[in-house]
């Protein structure tokens, strides 16, 4: 089993072929604004160290930005965000407990409509299909590309979720769309921030799979394609399309792993110092610990699992400013070697 | 009479901090009644506390609560204009106008009820509720142990149904009567208890237990602002004692009859290293055991809080590796009396053991 794992941070993008347990080779190259020019850099140079390679069997990818994003506050896709449960929950619509900032980001249409269903399992009100139209079409004529829905009840009875999709493939067959109930458990704020998330970086995620197939076509790579999930195991890029908050933290479980393989150690604080965060995570038995509880992710409370791992917003490339004295979060991130003083940069 | 006290926005922040530790594990997160408290206040909203003493013999207050299974509570969101809407439609059958509004238990979201029904109404809270933290059964209240009438018992859902309980035969019975009637609504209901006279609230009521868990909460925040240890400055301001410091190594729960039920058992750190200590709860903390040996029970206080944060951890929160510090606060004298233990000491929880303060 030959196998390429490729770590794309905000600053450098690390490749290595693995023959079963044995590192063959690792090369270490910037990550490019393209994201596509480093990792074919990056292959390039592994290949060519290693020529003949020989077959490949799965190549597999962590990245750290879905989370660069949300941290940071860019690349993020505007939704609309469909909630179905009044007359229940109508005081506190959705975005209510996001930081003011990402939510004028991220806050399209705000669509609130009557259904969801009990514990039991019983409709709370029937379902206003005549409403999702209408808001269908709204969200349409707003050009939003991207909308997140969230049903009371939804992980016991997906239904009014369902029937809520089925209506938005018609009225606006181009916009992606997230259901609740795919990504969450009990807990319909935290599920639904999970789910305006996701469907905040569903954008970005089409970007960046897209641009990891493309870089290994170019490379001359038939090997599947995964990326890393939150918990340390790997899915298609086809599901991490749909999902990229699956992936959210897949850049820091790559290297928790990495560190469990390397040293040998399965019990283990793994501190991983990148260019735009530094991510202190606990490995048990090899795999990362996950936080069980809330998880604030860029100061939105969410409960999907999630590694437990303090991040702080510092790094190899944080940007210094002096009015006011701040350190971070922001980071030159990939253009460290042309913007970084130690390397020659101008200031800010 | 003395004017009423306006409640600050950061007071708000501050009784949902205390309320949850005031929880002893139940009572369920302030978190979206504290959401709803933003916003109301974001709109302008100022929710005033009114002295019990300065309550007349004959002032009629509404008792409040959100009644139902936390779980529910976590998809069908608590809103204020429901809890106003069960303090309205008791008016309606009372054919009499509130004069202030008090919370059923001060221990967890339930706090914060009757804020948002004030805030809706513009009626003052009144500083006191009737257990002094939080308890699972309609029987576990000051009032209960008084012997006051327990109907009529208002109850209403989100959509147009409404419920009145109009007579009881027992507290028992109204706990039974009411909960049928919430479990039909969904399990989530508002909740307007038996009206209370204002003679009864001063005579019968747990007094200033709002303040004091407002005050419990700027005591956290202080430290924490402060670099302080929280849990320190709790035992300190609430003459409260540390029983143990520990790690959570083993959860055992279970949702039976209504009720959140389960055991926890935690290893020691630091001082406590080499010894254990068990906890059980039915929705609250009831029993807790060092080494085998009974050495707290309800209802003296007991507080499980994140040994670092001071942040208060509900039975439905607990989680293995965990590191927490146990601690008791004192009860309300009323609960600590023969008749008071009747209703809420270790017995009522079904535990054979003769009530034994940790502060005796």
């Amino acid at each position: 089993m030959r196998r390429i794992g490729i770590d794309v941070g905000g600053t450098n993008t690390d490749a290595v072929l693995l023959d079963g347990d044995t590192v063959v080779h690792a090369v270490k190259t910037p990550t490019t604004a393209d994201v596509t020019t480093g990792i074919t850099t990056a292959l390039r140079e592994l290949l060519a160290a290693v020529a003949p390679a020989g077959p490949i069997d799965a190549v597999m990818i962590g990245t750290t930005h879905f989370t660069n994003a949300v941290v940071q506050r860019r690349d993020l896709t505007r939704v609309a965000a469909v909630r179905i449960g009044l007359p229940a929950s109508a005081s506190l619509p959705p975005f209510v407990d996001w930081p003011e900032d990402l939510a004028a980001l991220v806050r399209g249409e705000v669509v609130m409509l009557e259904g969801g269903h009990e514990y039991d399992g019983r409709p709370i009100v029937p379902f206003d299909k005549t409403g999702m139209r209408d808001a269908a079409r709204r969200i349409r004529a707003a050009g939003i590309a991207s909308v997140a829905i969230a049903s009371v009840f939804s992980p016991l009875n997906a239904e009014c979720e369902t029937r809520a999709a089925a209506i938005l493939r018609q009225e606006c067959p181009d916009a992606a769309v997230t259901l609740s109930h795919e990504l969450g458990r009990i807990g319909l704020l935290e599920r639904e921030n999970a789910t305006l998330l996701n469907a905040a970086l569903v954008g970005l995620a089409r970007q960046t799979t897209n641009a990891f197939t493309e870089a290994l076509e170019a490379s001359g790579l038939a090997a599947p394609l995964y990326l890393t999930q939150n918990d340390g195991t790997v899915m298609l890029a086809a599901t991490a399309q749909a999902f990229p908050v699956y992936s959210f933290a897949s850049g820091p479980t790559n290297s928790m792993r990495g560190a469990a393989f390397l040293s040998g150690l399965s019990d283990a604080i793994v501190i991983d110092v990148g260019g735009t965060t530094t991510d202190i995570g606990s490995l048990r038995r090899g795999f990362p610990r996950e936080a069980n509880n809330v998880v604030d992710v860029g100061g939105v409370r969410t409960l999907f699992r999630m590694p437990d791992l303090l991040s702080l917003g510092l790094g190899g490339g944080s940007l210094v400013g002096d009015d006011p004295l701040r350190v971070g979060p922001r980071s030159v991130g990939y253009r460290l070697v042309d913007e970084s003083r130690v390397f020659g940069g101008e200031p800010a | 009479m003395a004017p009423l006290r306006p409640v600050s926005a950061e007071e708000i922040e501050s009784l949902a901090i205390g309320a949850w530790i005031l929880g002893t594990g139940g009572g369920g997160s302030p978190y979206l009644a504290l959401l709803n408290m933003r916003a109301l206040y974001r709109q302008g909203a100022v929710v005033s506390l009114i002295d019990p003493l300065d309550l007349a013999d004959d002032d009629l207050v509404a008792v409040v609560s959100n009644m139902g299974a936390p779980l529910v509570g976590q998809e069908r969101l608590t809103d204020p204009r429901t809890i106003a809407r069960a303090v309205t439609m008791m008016e309606e059958y009372l054919g009499r106008r509130f004069r202030a509004i008090m919370s059923l238990e001060i221990g967890g979201g339930n706090a914060i009820q009757p804020f948002m029904a004030a805030a809706t109404l513009d009626r003052p809270v009144v500083d006191a509720d009737c257990m002094g933290r939080a308890f699972p059964e309609a029987q576990m209240t000051s009032f209960a142990i008084h012997d006051l009438c327990m109907y009529p018992l208002m109850l209403v859902d989100v959509r147009d149904n409404a419920v009145v309980v109009a007579r009881a035969a027992s507290w028992k019975w109204m706990e039974r009567l009411s909960r049928t009637a919430c479990v039909a609504v969904g399990s989530i209901a508002a909740t307007c208890k038996a009206p209370r006279t204002g003679k009864e609230v001063r005579e019968c009521g747990i007094l200033y237990s709002t303040s004091k868990a407002i005050r419990l909460g700027q005591t956290v925040q202080a430290a924490r602002r402060a670099h302080r240890d929280p849990i320190e400055a709790i035992i300190e301001a609430e003459r409260g004692q540390l029983l143990f410091t520990g790690k959570i190594a083993d959860v055992a729960r279970r949702a039976t009859e209504g009720f959140m039920r389960g055991t926890a058992r935690v290893d020691g750190l630091g001082d406590c290293r080499g010894q254990r200590f068990a906890l059980a709860f039915q929705n609250e903390f009831a029993v807790g055991w060092l080494d085998g040996a009974p050495r707290v029970m309800t209802p003296d206080l007991i507080c499980v809080m994140d040994t670092v944060s001071g942040e208060a951890i509900g039975t439905e929160t607990l989680r293995y590796g965990q590191r927490v510090s146990v601690v008791v606060l004192p009860a309300p004298p009323i609960l600590l009396t023969p008749k008071g233990l009747e209703h809420v000491g270790p017995r009522a929880f079904g535990y054979d053991l003769e009530f034994k303060s940790v502060f005796a």
